[in-house]
């Protein structure tokens, strides 16, 4: 049985690929195409007569395909179905990283999954508090409720709106701008970041239209968001390239995290890099933009 | 466990398997086919069986038409048709038990 | 006797001055001495060569039991012409003990395996062999051994006069009444009909089958009047939708776009990719989809590609049109765009099979490529291809021009999954060796990029562009570790068909298959 790493709550997670985990020929490697995580789906993917095969399909993958350093989250059916308090016990059970609770609404929709998960836990020993949650926001409620939902628990790593059904609730469709989304966007990531906790994009579902795609990508990294729920992985690198850091913001960042260790060694609190007042206030976004940029092999340096 | 009705679980796209399985009570009636017979029938047959034994079924028919699944493939579908067709498939199924 | 690649060789096949295979290169400045046919003399004036019927070409021509035919494959699954002309030599004319000599053979030929089993047809000579000719051959059911060649090894055999053809037929989208053929202009176009023209230079006979009779001259004809001895005219010569297919688009499966982008990567970080470059692919998925991340590299380096050989399809005609491309030399073509651009488009010009690949001439394209790009069904740790046997050991492949262009050209990328379902592409020893391992020099898979340790030279050229590979080993073990370590295909002993190397030697053979049974 493959033993997965104990999972990290903040990491990058620029692209979460969504699989049919009742898929083999799907589920057996999505981790060649490099995406951060790999979203194996319980839920709309799944038809309803075929809940508690995919449960077996995703046990056996869980425990015997080597995802490396992929993350694996399993996003589970909703609760208002009967599936979600089984397709927590096998995730917990597989050992997956995390649980995408669907069509979240509330702070008490979190500590129920949360309970749940953590009876799991005890079952079937494992660590208490190692399955990490975050929430899909599918519903003007979810989106309004985004903060206490956000800090519902110290398993939360983050929250992702859900385009489809949101467009739905809005009585609006897809708009190439965003203005259709713009709100709730910006909404929920003001939660997330007043939270703590990372936010992620819907997904882009017309796999023809790369302008359109191109454009949402850039529009989601200006809006601060960390990442993007994709459906294919050609998708993936288009994302990587649009959320890496510039060369020059890399050289930046990295005369920053350097010039502030050894002036806090030297008991300095502000300074100046290039001309630029610095502070303690930069040191966590520059060390973000290294690790970014280390993952898109950008730099291979020691800090 | 004992196989008290007909169930089936997978499919017959490629990289999956269907397992039917039947009640019998002379002992464990293996068909399988595969598409990749000549190379792994033998441990697709051992994959089955000992999935079987693991959960307890002694009795029954069981047919495979594998399309080149995986063994955590071929597993999955035969549980899942066993614990079908003992209308048990839906919850507390137990992960890590017999299951793994 | 065991050859280069490993293969145990049977004592019995090395008669009459066979030899094993002894590696790339082996018969390099040796001598052949070339067979001619004997040809009808056609002194007087002639009005036309037309005949009612295909029993009348075949009786014009003395056939009779025993007799060798060949067919080319420029129709492919459309073809019509081999079952119609075995149908009336057996049927009509009552022939027995027939071989067919064919450029290559698949499943529009499934007729052929009744009569293998009615023993009417006892010797198959061919590259491709598929369906179920490719079974009744492997369950041993043809009087005598199959023998399987290459693209090149085929007129090279010819041209040796180890294959004697009696009468070839010359399936022609279009001919006149004296048999100047083309593969335009007609209703079942095919483009080049490259594969025809050592036949009918070195058939007893020569016979044209066609659907569509135009004026004389027909001109520039790819088969002349000169070798013809008949003309048929035919309803159909075959299915044009399964001749050539609808453009050949290139794939958007995200695995192969991402091999085919590691592909480019490889070519681009080789000295051999600079202005001028040569360049073959074949139609796979990923083979394909190399093309358009090739274009890029050669954009941002502002190079151009000298010139293209091989099977033609449009991704390499609209590179061509857009003035990437010097030249395109064609021996086949696959869908419509390159059949409508052949000889039409300035630049794009039809070869035959033994000005593409063979050996044994004193000047094949293949022999100037930097670059090829293949696809394998499996591949072993010593980079020996399968191209030909399936996992079950039944014949259903072809080596095509495989082994040809991989033994030619300067770098050989095979480009392949490293698994299919349950089948491990990436292997300890493939089934069947088709293209020996000292031809092939990088694969590239889904899984990592592995360089032939052959050529040092390759891996630091890897290494100095930063491109990350492993050993094939390695890749093995991973495709073992995820599908499980296979038992080893079981066959009887005896010999069903000898893959011949391109230069004639014997390179593998394939054995009868064994029914499978879970006893060990």
């Amino acid at each position: 049985m493959i033993k997965r790493p104990k999972p990290e709550r903040f990491r990058l997670r620029r692209t979460m690929m969504f699989m049919n985990a009742q898929k083999p020929g799907l589920i057996k490697d999505a981790y060649i195409y490099g995406c951060d995580s790999i979203m194996l789906d319980l839920e709309d993917a799944v038809a309803e007569n075929q809940k508690d095969a995919a449960r077996f399909s995703l046990y056996h993958a869980l425990t015997t395909i080597d995802y490396g350093d992929t993350e694996v989250i399993v996003r589970i059916n909703g609760l208002d179905t009967p599936h979600w308090q089984e397709d927590i016990r096998v995730c917990v059970a597989g050992g997956a990283d995390g649980i995408r609770i669907a069509k979240c609404e509330s702070a008490q929709d979190v500590k129920t999954v949360e309970a749940a998960v953590e009876a799991a836990e005890r079952e079937f020993g494992v660590e208490v508090g190692r399955t990490l949650l975050m929430a899909a926001l599918e519903s003007p409620k979810g989106i309004l409720n985004a903060y206490e939902i956000c800090t519902a628990s110290d398993r939360m790593l983050g929250c992702a709106i859900s385009g489809g059904d949101f467009r739905k609730c809005m009585q609006t469709k897809f708009q190439k701008d965003g203005i259709d989304m713009l709100v709730a966007r910006g909404q929920m990531l003001m939660a997330a970041r007043a939270a703590g906790v990372q936010c992620f994009d819907t997904v882009f579902t017309d796999l023809d239209d790369n302008e359109g795609f191109e454009a949402e990508v850039r529009q989601n990294k200006a809006m601060g968001f960390d990442g993007k729920s994709l459906i294919n992985p050609k998708q993936i690198r288009l994302v990587h390239e649009i959320f890496a850091p510039t060369e020059k913001e890399v050289l930046q960042a990295e005369k920053i995290v350097r010039a502030f260790r050894e002036q806090s060694a030297a008991g300095v609190g502000v300074f100046t890099v290039d001309g630029k007042m610095i502070d303690v206030a930069f040191i966590p976004g520059a060390e973000r933009t290294l690790k970014l940029a280390r993952a898109c092999g950008m730099y291979e340096g020691d800090l | 466990m004992q196989i008290e009705k007909n169930a089936m679980a997978g499919t017959l796209e490629s990289s999956d398997a269907m397992v039917t399985v039947e009640p019998g009570n002379a002992g464990i009636e293996l068909e399988i086919s595969s598409s990749v017979m000549n190379q792994y029938g033998r441990q697709i047959r051992a994959t089955v069986l000992e999935t079987l034994a693991r959960l307890g079924v002694t009795d029954g028919r069981v047919t495979v038409v594998d399309k080149g699944a995986l063994d955590c493939t071929l597993k999955a579908r035969v549980e899942c048709a066993v614990f079908r067709s003992c209308g048990k498939s839906d919850a507390g199924i137990p992960w890590g038990g017999v299951i793994k | 006797m065991k050859n280069a690649v490993g293969r145990e060789i049977p004592d019995e096949l090395l008669v009459g001055g066979k030899e094993v295979y002894q590696g790339k290169g082996y018969m390099d400045g040796k001598y052949i001495k070339k067979a001619s046919p004997c040809t009808r003399r056609c002194e007087k004036p002639q009005e036309s060569k037309i005949v009612d019927s295909i029993a009348q070409a075949l009786r014009d021509c003395g056939a009779k039991d025993g007799m060798t035919f060949s067919f080319h494959h420029h129709l492919r699954e459309g073809d019509f012409v081999v079952n119609m002309v075995m149908k009336a030599a057996i049927e009509e004319l009552g022939l027995k003990d027939l071989t067919i000599a064919a450029s290559s053979l698949g499943a529009a030929h499934d007729l052929i395996a009744d009569y293998i089993e009615q023993g009417k047809v006892i010797g198959i000579q061919t590259s491709g062999i598929r369906g179920r000719m490719g079974q009744v051959v492997s369950e041993g059911k043809l009087k005598t051994t199959a023998i399987i060649r290459s693209h090149g090894g085929r007129p090279r055999a010819i041209e040796a006069g180890e294959v004697h053809i009696d009468i070839a037929f010359i399936g022609a989208p279009t001919s006149d009444c004296v048999g100047n053929c083309r593969g335009i202009g007609g209703k079942s176009n095919c483009g080049s009909m490259g594969y025809a023209m050592t036949d009918a230079k070195y058939a007893d006979h020569v016979v044209v089958i066609t659907d569509c009779l135009v004026d004389f001259p027909n001109m520039p004809a790819s088969v002349e009047a000169i070798d013809v001895d008949a003309v048929v005219v035919v309803d159909s010569i075959g299915n044009p939708k399964k001749i050539a297919s609808a453009a050949a688009r290139i794939s958007q499966n995200p695995r192969d776009l991402m091999m085919a982008e590691n592909v480019a990567k490889v070519i681009a970080s080789t000295p051999y990719f600079k202005d001028g470059f040569s360049f073959q692919t074949g139609v796979g998925g990923p083979s394909l989809a190399a093309n358009l991340f090739l274009e890029k590299f050669m954009d941002e380096r502002g190079i151009k590609m000298g010139w293209a050989i091989g099977g033609i399809c449009k991704p390499m005609v609209e590179l061509l049109k857009k003035g990437k491309i010097g030249k395109v030399i064609d021996v086949q073509d696959f869908d419509l765009d390159a059949v409508n651009s052949i000889n039409q488009t300035p630049g794009h010009y039809e070869m035959s099979a033994s000005q593409y690949a063979n050996p044994a001439n004193k000047g094949a394209f293949v022999n100037k490529l930097d670059f090829v790009v293949l696809a394998a069904l499996e591949i072993d740790t010593n980079f020996n291809v399968n191209v030909l046997t399936g996992s079950d050991g039944v014949l259903r492949g072809a080596p095509g021009g495989h082994p040809d262009t991989a033994a030619g050209s300067k770098c050989c990328i095979i480009v392949t999954p490293l698994v299919r379902g349950r089948m491990a592409t990436v292997c300890e020893n493939v089934v069947t060796v088709t293209t020996p391992g000292d031809c092939v020099d990088v694969l590239v898979t889904d899984y990592g990029i592995a360089v032939n340790p052959l050529r040092p030279d390759l891996i630091k050229c890897l290494d100095d562009a930063g491109i990350e590979h492993v050993s094939i080993e390695s890749l093995k073990e991973k495709a073992y570790s995820i599908v499980g370590r296979p038992d080893p295909v079981q066959f009887e002993d005896k010999v069903v068909a000898v893959l011949e190397a391109r230069d004639g030697t014997i390179l593998d053979v394939v054995r009868q298959i064994k029914p499978y049974t879970f006893e060990d």
